[in-house]
């Protein structure tokens, strides 16, 4: 084949890509366009409107802030934040309710994620099923578990915490299962040679290698947990996600703006312990291997 | 060799420590674990799980709700069910995009490797954070206050979130990005906007891709909730039939929810797989984590 050949078949096939290139291009834009289109007409989507609703949005994200003066600086505080007891209070259950469903659906999940490895169990009918029990569990959000629950528990934070339980477990069984689908079997078979049955395989086969990766993924749910702690309230569930939908909904703006503030303050503090608390955890499984 | 038990006794005499922890790492961890274990079980008591009421939930959860859910029926409200699902993704479809749209050129704002400004890049960060900060549901609950009851208060509140997750993650995306095909495109005489046209989105924009592909499909389950707060889509329909117990009616629209969750999550991982080789989750705050598995030996 000579140069000139060899060029012309470049140029040929470069050409073929670039077509093949275009067309898929031109598909994914005009699919993209039907879509944007649909989806305009079916929210009815109406820019007048709109464009109506974004200044009054900002004017009540404004108003959410009371004017604060330097020299009035305390009683101004004192006047915004004057139901700082009732929402402290709010917090701590709002808090305990992340930290309970936490506890308790890790210990469900955890449980049912031995059950939910492959490797671990003999019959596939178990599996399966404890695989599709925490698919429910987890696929379904929280906030309709809260629904559910409140309808049998009534309005409290108890309705809250077994939603985020249910929601948690089905969560922490499909991670801790697939943690648990990654150990070696080699301690597994070491504790069967030696006599051990299925419970001293998991207990001292099993967790002693998966422990690391359990502790990490529950101090990343309690970070999930505090703000879906602080979501349930808007549906009757507890918590302070209560005081701040009443707040919202009958308008009082300046008591919103508060709430707002010591949610995100507590939403930041949790992550940034929560993240110490990992790395700290990482560092020291590395250290030991 | 086996060892035999008396060489055992005398070796953990000898050598304590390696067959048990110390005296102070007991106390720590009798300490941690018994902490935590009272806090168990004082939060039990205080939410009410030891009193009488709690056992009647139990009793009226299994009796009342569980056994009235099933079967699913409303099936004549079917078509309806549907066209408000449609809705649903709508909201999900157009709120992503909305996000991604004004979150691209920020995100360039807020790299550190395209913004000399520190404190700007800094500013649009922290900005970005705050967005995000605020649930989807917090922001439907302002955003029907203002705009009213409907799709659009969900849609707007799906877009001011992603614009803070995308800002994040685009720009992680593009402080990523590799220098020498920036650098090439200088040499070649290529002026700032060339630089960026064919020396960097080249390199990010599947990745962005991939990231938005992935938050539509996280959307969806948010969308189809927003309505509970009365943002519109599914979670309106939802929230009313359990209101009003007509369980069994709300059981076919969380079935309905949960399949097209999961045809919305098969599609998007097959794109996403196509667009970027493997199907890799962003990390974002609100979703599962992806941490180092251990090694499969």
């Amino acid at each position: 084949m000579s140069v000139s050949q060899a060029a012309a078949q470049f140029e040929r096939q470069y050409a073929e890509y670039r077509r093949s290139k275009t067309v898929w291009t031109v598909l994914f834009w005009a699919l993209f366009a039907v879509c944007f289109v649909v989806s305009l007409v079916v929210t009815r989507f109406d820019v007048v409107a709109l464009a109506e609703g974004l200044p009054r949005t900002t004017d009540f994200i404004v108003k959410m802030i009371p004017p604060i003066g330097w020299s009035t600086f305390g009683a101004d505080m004192d006047e915004w934040y004057w139901g700082i007891g009732k929402w402290m209070n709010s917090l701590l259950n709002t808090l305990l309710m992340a930290y309970l469903a936490t506890v308790l659906g890790t210990a469900v999940g955890g449980a049912l994620s031995f059950l939910a490895a492959r490797n671990l169990v003999k019959s596939y009918a178990v599996y399966w099923i404890t695989r599709r029990v925490l698919e429910i569990a987890r696929t379904v959000p929280d906030i309709v578990w809260a629904l559910l629950f409140v309808l049998a528990f009534g309005i409290g934070p108890l309705a809250g915490v077994l939603a985020i339980t249910v929601h948690t477990l089905g969560a922490q069984g499909k991670l801790f299962a697939e943690v648990n689908e990654n150990v070696s079997p080699l301690p597994i078979e070491g504790i069967r040679s030696s006599g051990g049955n299925w419970l001293h395989e998991m207990r001292y086969g099993v967790l002693p290698q998966a422990l690391p990766n359990y502790m990490s993924y529950t101090f990343w749910r309690i970070e999930l947990n505090v703000r879906s702690a602080t979501i349930v309230g808007f549906v009757g569930a507890g918590g302070i996600g209560h005081d701040l939908f009443t707040s919202i909904q009958l308008l009082y703006f300046a008591d919103a703006g508060a709430i707002l503030l010591i949610v995100v303050a507590t939403i930041m503090a949790i992550d940034m312990l929560s993240e110490r608390f990992r790395h700290r955890l990482i560092g020291k499984e590395q250290l030991s291997q | 060799m086996m060892p035999t038990v008396p060489e055992i006794e005398e070796l953990r005499a000898r050598l304590p420590r390696a067959f048990s922890p110390s005296p102070q790492e007991r106390l720590r961890r009798v300490l941690v674990w018994g902490g935590a274990a009272a806090l168990t079980v004082y939060c039990l008591y205080r939410f009410g799980f030891f009193t009488w009421n709690f056992a009647d939930g139990v009793l009226k959860f299994g009796s009342v709700v569980v056994a009235q859910l099933f079967p699913p029926t409303g099936w004549d409200q079917l078509p309806m069910f549907l066209r408000v699902m449609g809705e649903t993704l709508a909201m999900a479809f157009l709120g992503t995009v909305l996000g991604a749209v004004v979150a691209f050129p920020l995100s360039f704002l807020a790299s550190k490797n395209m913004m000399p400004f520190r404190p700007l890049q800094f500013g649009t960060r922290r900005f970005a954070d705050l967005l995000r900060a605020f649930d989807y549901l917090i922001w439907a609950l302002i955003f029907v206050r203002a705009i009213g009851l409907g799709p659009m208060a969900g849609i707007m509140a799906i877009a001011i979130v992603e614009v803070g997750t995308f800002v994040k993650l685009y720009s992680e995306a593009i402080e990523n990005l590799d220098r020498k095909q920036m650098d090439g495109v200088r040499a070649a005489g290529g002026n700032r906007l060339q630089i960026i046209r064919y020396g960097v989105l080249p390199q990010v924009l599947p990745m962005m891709v991939s990231n938005t592909l992935y938050m539509f499909e996280h959307n969806t389950r948010s969308a189809s909730i927003l309505g509970i707060v009365g943002a519109g889509g599914i979670g309106f329909l939802l929230a009313d039939r359990l209101r009003a117990y007509e369980l069994q009616e709300a059981c076919l629209i969380i079935i309905m929810v949960v399949l097209t969750v999961y045809a919305i999550d098969f599609l998007s991982k097959k794109l996403r797989e196509r667009i970027i080789g493997d199907g890799q989750r962003p990390q974002v705050a609100d979703d599962l984590p992806q941490f180092a598995e251990p090694k499969a030996k």
